[in-house]
């Protein structure tokens, strides 16, 4: 039982950095019709920028209050994020637009290894670690000796997570933007009938896409402390993967793909082995494509002719 | 005569290599319903189109309000407020009907949203019961009623609307055409109007003119079109009779 509550606390963290990567595929395949693989590697580059900000932060500029530098970090990792991706919307995918199928597919191939090279040249190829941001624990029960905790590192992330998920729901569902790019998802053409411009909306898309990314990889920064240039595929495919099991399309069905995929993944190393972890939410990926190909909130289609 | 609200000057349209339109020339003014009929598959469609901008207009002039739009993108078009509800209504069809008129008012100024959208629950009653549900749950009629009421939404100076009866039985068929004529003579607008069913359409619009295979064929007043026999034999045979 201790067991089981301790990995749910872990598996829920871990699934809400995967759903935030996730919100990000989802959205661009929605308004594009394109799974993005540059996206994981977009993550990456934001745990980058983050700990760039961390280190100048701390060491530079002195600033010792945790919650602030947390708070600069995390808006320097949003902003730069957002203008590589905004950046490489318009120089690798939207000249690519109307073009074949495949052309914008390679072309993201492209941008992922360039970006995981890019860093890997600049930065070096080995682990980049920073010192731990937070530390602390609350315990929140004892049973035998083994205690169930749940981390502040933990609850920063599930506290910006859901504050973002809520300001990011806001956006989406209430806003002029959120609903021309609905709309742009439905119909370009009658879109932009209407005045909408669609180029504009579609970089909007990529640009808040990579600011929940950066969300994710200042987060996944704070709670491992190391990150290096290939972090950006190995979460990248899980949050693509929790994408698709949730309905690629679909926002409410990237976020809990997400959570699944966390659980999944934690519970797998807890109670089977922790080598195969990664195996676990492959199988998840081909078991969903095969059996359930339009993921759990696929889209009723309700339109009539 | 004063300068047309849109004038259409030799324009051809392309599909890859088909020519669509071989060279239309056509006159708008201000506070008329001008009707375009003409066969399946004449070019009717491709006109509203491209007076929108998608397609472009391989040669020849398009100009609105004194502007020269035939190079501007669709949607800086739809910013001088020329609407259009364009064939097969395209509602968005996850989005509700609230949220469709919504849309309609992108190009619009805020302040007029809660006034324009009575107006549109005054002309379509219908729509307001169902503010809350998805456009794609919509039937044929409520749907082509919500097409009509959102291009209201942006106030346009100029409302093209594309077979707006396609498909609806006759009854809506009428409240439509009733809807189209309060529009022009209460509220101003000026319409430009394609329709399958010339006979209505003859009979409400001030001018219309005939498309045949790309090319305007005819032009004149409504009515007297109505009464020529080459209209009358290949547009009107049993339309009477609906
Ligand atoms: N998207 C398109 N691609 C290629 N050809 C098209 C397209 N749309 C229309 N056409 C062709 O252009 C011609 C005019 O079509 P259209 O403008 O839809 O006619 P109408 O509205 O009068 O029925 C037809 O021959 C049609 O097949
Ligand atoms: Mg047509």
């Amino acid at each position: 039982m201790e067991v089981f509550l301790q990995q749910l606390i872990n598996g829920v963290t871990l699934g809400s950095i995967y759903g935030l990567i996730a919100i990000g595929y989802t959205m661009v395949f929605g308004i594009i019709g394109m799974v993005n693989f540059a996206h994981g590697d977009v993550f990456m580059v934001s745990a980058f920028v983050a700990l760039i900000a961390f280190l100048v932060l701390t060491a530079w500029a002195g600033i010792s209050s945790i919650p602030i530098a947390l708070l600069i970090v995390l808006a320097a990792a949003m902003f730069f994020t957002s203008l590589v991706n905004w950046v490489i919307e318009r120089v690798a995918y939207r000249p690519l637009r109307g073009s074949f199928r495949l052309a914008p597919l390679i072309s993201a191939i492209g941008m992922s290894i360039l970006l995981s090279n890019f860093v890997q040249v600049t930065q070096g190829p080995r682990n980049k670690s920073i010192p731990p941001m937070v530390q602390g624990e609350i315990v929140l029960y004892r049973h035998n000796d083994y205690p169930v905790t749940l981390s502040y590192k933990q609850l920063i992330i599930w506290f910006v997570t859901a504050a973002l998920l809520v300001s990011f729901w806001y956006l989406v569902a209430r806003t002029k933007l959120g609903r021309a790019q609905r709309a742009c998802e439905q119909d370009q053409k009658m879109a932009a009938l209407l005045g909408v411009d669609v180029d504009r909306t579609i970089s909007m898309t990529f640009v808040i896409a990579a600011a929940l990314a950066a969300v994710a990889g200042t987060m996944y920064l704070m709670y491992y402390g190391v990150v290096s240039f290939s972090d950006g595929f190995v979460p990248g495919v899980k949050a693509f993967t929790a994408a698709v099991l949730g309905g690629i399309g679909s926002l409410p069905g990237a976020v809990v793909g997400g959570l699944l995929i966390g659980l999944i993944e934690t519970f797998w190393s807890a109670y089977f082995s922790i080598d195969y972890k990664d195996v676990a939410a492959f199988s998840v990926l081909a078991i969903t494509l095969i059996f359930l190909p339009q993921g759990l909130f696929g889209r009723p289609d309700v339109e009539k002719v | 005569m004063s300068e047309p609200l849109l004038s259409v000057r030799g324009v051809t349209t392309f599909y890859g290599r088909v020519q669509a339109l071989k060279g239309v020339d056509l006159d708008i003014h201000d506070g008329e319903i001008v009707t375009l009929i003409g066969a399946n598959g004449a070019g009717k469609s491709t006109l509203m189109m491209t007076i929108c901008g998608n397609p472009q207009a391989r040669d020849g002039v398009i100009m609105f309000a004194g502007r020269d739009i035939t190079r501007l993108p669709t949607h800086e078009i739809a910013r001088l407020r020329l609407a259009q509800a364009p064939e097969g209504r395209r509602i968005f069809p996850r989005m509700t009907v609230l949220e469709n008129l919504q849309m309609g008012a992108t190009v619009a100024d805020p302040a007029m949203f809660a006034r324009d959208l009575e107006r549109v629950l005054e002309l379509f009653p219908r729509l307001k019961q169902r503010l809350a549900q998805r456009g794609g749950t919509l039937s044929g009629g409520e749907q082509q009623m919500l097409a009509i009421g959102r291009a209201l939404m942006s106030r346009p100076r100029l409302l093209l609307l594309d077979e707006p009866s396609l498909g609806l039985a006759p009854l809506l068929v009428r409240q439509i055409f009733e809807a189209i004529r309060l529009l022009n003579q209460q509220d101003g607008v000026t319409v430009f109007l394609v329709e399958q069913n010339a006979y209505h359409a003859l009979k409400l619009a001030h001018r219309g003119y005939v498309m045949v295979n790309g090319r305007i064929t005819l032009s004149g007043k409504g009515r007297e079109l109505l009464e020529r026999p080459e209209v009358k034999s290949a547009y009107l045979e049993g339309a009477r009779l609906q």
